[in-house]
């Protein structure tokens, strides 16, 4: 009995051998004779494709990739945009040097209180980088220049003229330039400083040239808004701005949509490869994207900007000037209306948000809710900033309140009974719902991060300064809002967004 | 919100008196979810916090506590030869159970908690969650006659040496309630290893001894007897000839799964009316158990399945050898004997001691069940393996996370 067991055992082992070492010649084989045999399916044992990506839904056309993302989660919040345009008037603008990663605490400033400036003039320079320009988003009186902690520039504000009058350039003309002088043009028209680079999502640097460009046409970030009306009447801009993309790196300028934008006109722009998504938060995140597309590898660097950006670097070439005019969603269960507002780069809060706020102890967000930014009503909205979220403050105790919570909120884990209500919005506040503690990996970073990386650990490689694990464990790849989500589940209340941005000024430092 | 205000108007000073400041912070947090408000970083915070998820591993134990006690009266009536029926009796076994379980869990908690209090009073931080399920674990894995003190020294050894050596909750190398226990095993065998530990109220379970009752027992005697129904007086007994309190796991032992048949039936065996730890033996009530940590995401099934996995497979191959007569147990019944469902779910899962990554959590359980069951049916001194091989595997752990990350860094840096 025994031995016919393993006699049996021992026939099916040594088939399975001449199987997969007669495959293994036939794949070297094929990568002799130059068949890409990952796309193929070069082999004697066809390859089994969990992860969707060969069969390709309809609406991917031509040819566009497609990727389902498995992990995530979507946070479902009160107070989604309504397509509406709600009327702010904003006067007060400001350019806040902190918003520009990378940069010294203290730029050069060119001008002074008091100064006339034209819509896209420039307004400073950070000293190690003399060559990029900050610009104005509006034409106007500087009327002050807000200091903060160590006497760092926080704003430089900026009080707007009733009739805009921009600051003309003369764009180089795209099909004759070379890719030296389109750099240095955008360099000195205060466009430069819209397109990030990874590693360490920081100002892409004019020296370098990318592997690729990346854009995510659409946000899953909470209460995001949508790409479609941010671009609005801005179509001409958008493929201006990615034709000239095109001209600045030797790869590829890679634009990621889903699946319901496969019928917009964006789905239809030229210069770009189209990449469709599917999945849950962070699937919009372009850093979630590149992995998918396109990894980042050790001395790799890849420029990522967003879609408003791409529009205003199109302007240059289109308008002849620098349109600064940003759509802004007003969303959060707070606002009495949500909606959308058309301003400029850098509106003060108080003038977007008016009379609109329902309560009064609420937070206002520059961004959305997992990575955006605290304001009061005096500051400024950030450079990027494309939503404005209002939550509850949540600065009350609550009795018992890790047993039998009174008000639903927003959980991955299945201790509370979220699971028969798939569909209700929550008006969560800003509770954080317990204290600190050390970290406990129970596994929820892993399930809500679609990414081959490994949360926990590069968590504790950073905290222990380990650069060698830190750039292993993928540190290169991830910017915050890759790992905001992580850090909401988290149940020891840890800062993973401050941690993880240690870490990419520890490596950065390291260059 | 009285109850709010009187917490605020009797907070100790922090400075003046440390410990008990810790302890009132302990208290109030119990009573009151902070007001703490997120800065920085995301604006919400997930609803779930480590206290509730450790509450959930505590409610997913009540039913093998429920039953746990129980048992322990049933098992002592049942040497006497009175109440066979598992309801008969009902009241004095209940009674009995919690007169043994009681002071347990208070010594336990106290002892535990203690030493808990202190060092975040020390080292000046809240007193972290941890102890919440390694005092509710502890009890459950303990004979019913363990002496308390031994009870005690065991905890303080485990919170010292296990636990705050380490650096605290969350940064411990071995499953905290699996120390205290191999400590005692090791430092006083006689107490919880052999068979006469299993059944409680009793010196020893030669025929004819008779039971022992304390005070506690006098007290509901004068109970019982004013309300009219059967007192301890009236049942006392004593071992009945023949009963010797081998587990089933001693059985096996020596004569294999007819040995085992012929003293528990498989109903026994299956439902857990048998002598043992006191909240291991029954499995539909672990298996409960275990379906809420899974369904409320607190424990990782992985490992639970990986285990059981481990553990089938090497007792299939132990099928194969069939060298002594545990050998020769089907390897299915194997799983109706011992705690090897309590020690999958409760104790392997522990998510500071296991292995953290997805594939580690594989390989972790596997081995727990695999390596368990060679400790099981070939270790001589003690039939049963799931502790030894729990801690093992904690020391492990991290090595096996260490390999896969490995791999995942190589990937990574083979791709540039």
């Amino acid at each position: 009995m025994l031995s016919t067991i393993l006699i049996a055992t021992g026939i099916i082992l040594l088939l399975a051998v001449i199987l997969s070492v007669s495959d293994n010649l036939l794949q070297i084989e094929a990568k002799k004779s130059g068949i890409d045999i990952e796309q193929d399916d070069i082999g004697i044992i066809p390859k089994l494709s969990f992860d969707g990506n060969k069969s390709k839904p309809n609406f991917a056309k031509n040819s566009a990739s497609y990727h389902k993302l498995k992990k995530g989660f979507d946070i479902k919040l009160a107070g989604e945009a309504n397509n509406v345009n709600l009327n702010a008037s904003s006067s007060t603008f400001a350019v806040r040097p902190m918003d520009f990663r990378g940069i010294a605490p203290i730029p050069k400033l060119f001008v002074e209180v008091g100064q006339e400036v034209k819509a896209g003039q420039p307004l400073f320079f950070n000293k190690t980088t003399p060559d990029i320009v900050y610009a104005a988003p509006v034409s106007g009186e500087v009327i002050e220049v807000r200091r903060g902690a160590k006497r760092a520039i926080s704003d430089i504000v900026i009080l707007a003229d009733k009739k805009q009058v921009p600051h003309s350039v003369s764009a180089p003309d795209l099909s004759k330039v070379s890719r030296e002088d389109l750099v240095t043009f955008l360099v000195g028209s205060g466009a430069w400083p819209m397109i990030n680079k990874r590693p360490f999502d920081v100002i892409a640097d004019p020296a370098e040239e990318p592997r690729d460009i990346f854009i995510s046409a659409f946000d899953t970030a909470p209460l995001a808004p949508d790409a479609s009306i941010l671009l609005e009447g801005k179509e001409k801009d958008f493929q201006a701005g990615l034709n000239v993309l095109a001209k600045l790196t030797s790869g590829g300028v890679h634009l990621s949509l889903n699946q319901s934008q496969s019928n917009s006109w964006i789905a239809d722009v030229n210069n770009v490869h189209t990449h469709y998504f599917s999945g849950k938060h962070p699937a919009g995140n372009v850093g979630v994207q590149i992995h998918h597309i396109s990894p980042i590898h050790t001395g790799d660097t890849v420029w990522t900007l967003g879609v408003q950006e791409v529009a205003s670097i199109g302007s240059l070439f289109t308008h002849g000037y620098l349109d600064c005019t940003r759509k802004i969603a007003i969303v959060g269960s707070e606002f009495s209306k949500t909606g959308y507002v058309s301003t400029h780069i850098g509106a003060q809060v108080s003038e977007i948000v008016g009379d609109n706020l329902a309560t009064d102890n609420v937070r206002l967000v520059a961004g959305d809710v997992l990575s955006g930014r605290k304001v009061t009503q005096e500051d400024f909205l950030s450079f990027t900033t494309d939503q404005i979220t209002t939550i509850k403050e949540g600065d009350y105790n609550e009795f018992l309140g890790w047993l039998v919570p009174i008000a639903p909120r927003p959980t991955l884990s299945g201790t509370f009974p979220n699971f028969l209500y798939p569909n209700f919005k929550f008006s969560p506040d800003t509770n954080t719902h317990g204290e600190k503690r050390a970290f406990v990996a129970s596994g929820q970073y892993e399930s809500v991060l679609p990414m081959d990386i490994y949360p926990t650990h590069l968590m504790k490689a950073i905290l222990a300064n380990d650069y060698e694990r830190m750039e292993g464990l993928g540190i290169n790849e991830l910017s915050e809002e890759d790992i905001a989500l992580c850090e909401f589940a988290c149940v020891s209340k840890q800062p993973l967004q401050k941690i993880l941005r240690q870490g990419l000024d520890m490596m950065r430092e390291q260059l | 919100m009285g109850l709010l205000d009187l917490f605020k108007k009797i907070e100790p000073d922090k400075k003046k008196y440390p410990l008990l400041h810790t302890a009132y912070d302990a208290a109030f947090t119990f009573a009151y979810s902070p007001d703490s408000v997120t800065e920085g970083g995301v604006h919400i915070r997930d609803g779930i916090d480590l206290k509730r998820m450790m509450i959930h591993v505590v409610l997913a134990l009540q039913l093998c506590f429920l039953f746990g006690t129980y048992n322990i009266g049933h098992q002592h009536f049942v040497a006497g030869g009175e109440f066979l029926g598992f309801l008969e009796g009902f009241h004095l076994k209940l009674i009995h159970g919690l007169i043994k379980l009681v002071p347990i869990v208070l010594v336990t908690m106290i002892v535990g908690l203690g030493i808990e209090i202190f060092f975040a009073a020390r080292k000046g931080h809240a007193v972290e969650e941890g102890f919440i399920v390694s005092g509710m674990l502890i009890p459950l894995i303990m004979p019913p006659d363990i002496p308390l003190w031994i009870l005690a020294v065991s905890i303080v050894f485990a919170v010292i040496v296990g636990k705050e050596a380490f650096g605290g909750t969350g940064m411990n190398i071995w499953n905290i309630a699996l120390l205290s226990r191999v400590f005692i095993f090791f430092a006083y065998p006689t107490t919880i290893s052999g068979d006469q530990v299993w059944v409680s109220g009793y010196d020893s379970l030669a025929a004819g001894t008779a039971a022992d009752y304390g005070w506690a027992h006098g007290l509901f005697n004068s109970l019982f007897g004013w309300i009219g129904v059967d007192t301890f007086d009236s049942a006392r007994t004593a071992v009945v000839d023949g009963y010797s309190g081998a587990t089933p796991m001693a059985l096996a032992y020596s004569g294999g799964w007819e040995a085992v048949t012929a003293e528990f039936s498989h109903n026994q065996l299956w439902w857990g009316t048998i002598p043992g730890s006191i909240g291991e033996t029954s499995k539909p009530f672990i298996i409960l158990g275990a379906i809420m940590l899974i369904v409320t995401k607190v424990a990782s099934w992985r490992i639970m399945l990986s285990a059981v996995i481990g553990a089938a497979v090497m007792a299939m191959l132990l099928n194969l050898w069939g060298a002594t007569p545990f050998m020769d147990v089907p390897w299915y019944y194997q799983f109706y004997m011992g705690s090897f469902f309590f020690a999958a779910a409760f104790m392997a899962t522990d998510p500071v001691t296991a292995s953290t990554t997805n594939t580690g959590k594989w390989i972790y359980g596997f081995l727990i069940g695999f390596i368990g069951m060679i400790i099981r049916v070939m270790n001589p001194a003690y039939p049963e393996g799931w502790m030894l091989a729990i801690l093992f595997l904690n020391t492990f752990s991290a090595l096996i996370d260490h390999y896969v990350l490995e791999a995942n860094m190589k990937k990574r840096l083979q791709r540039a």
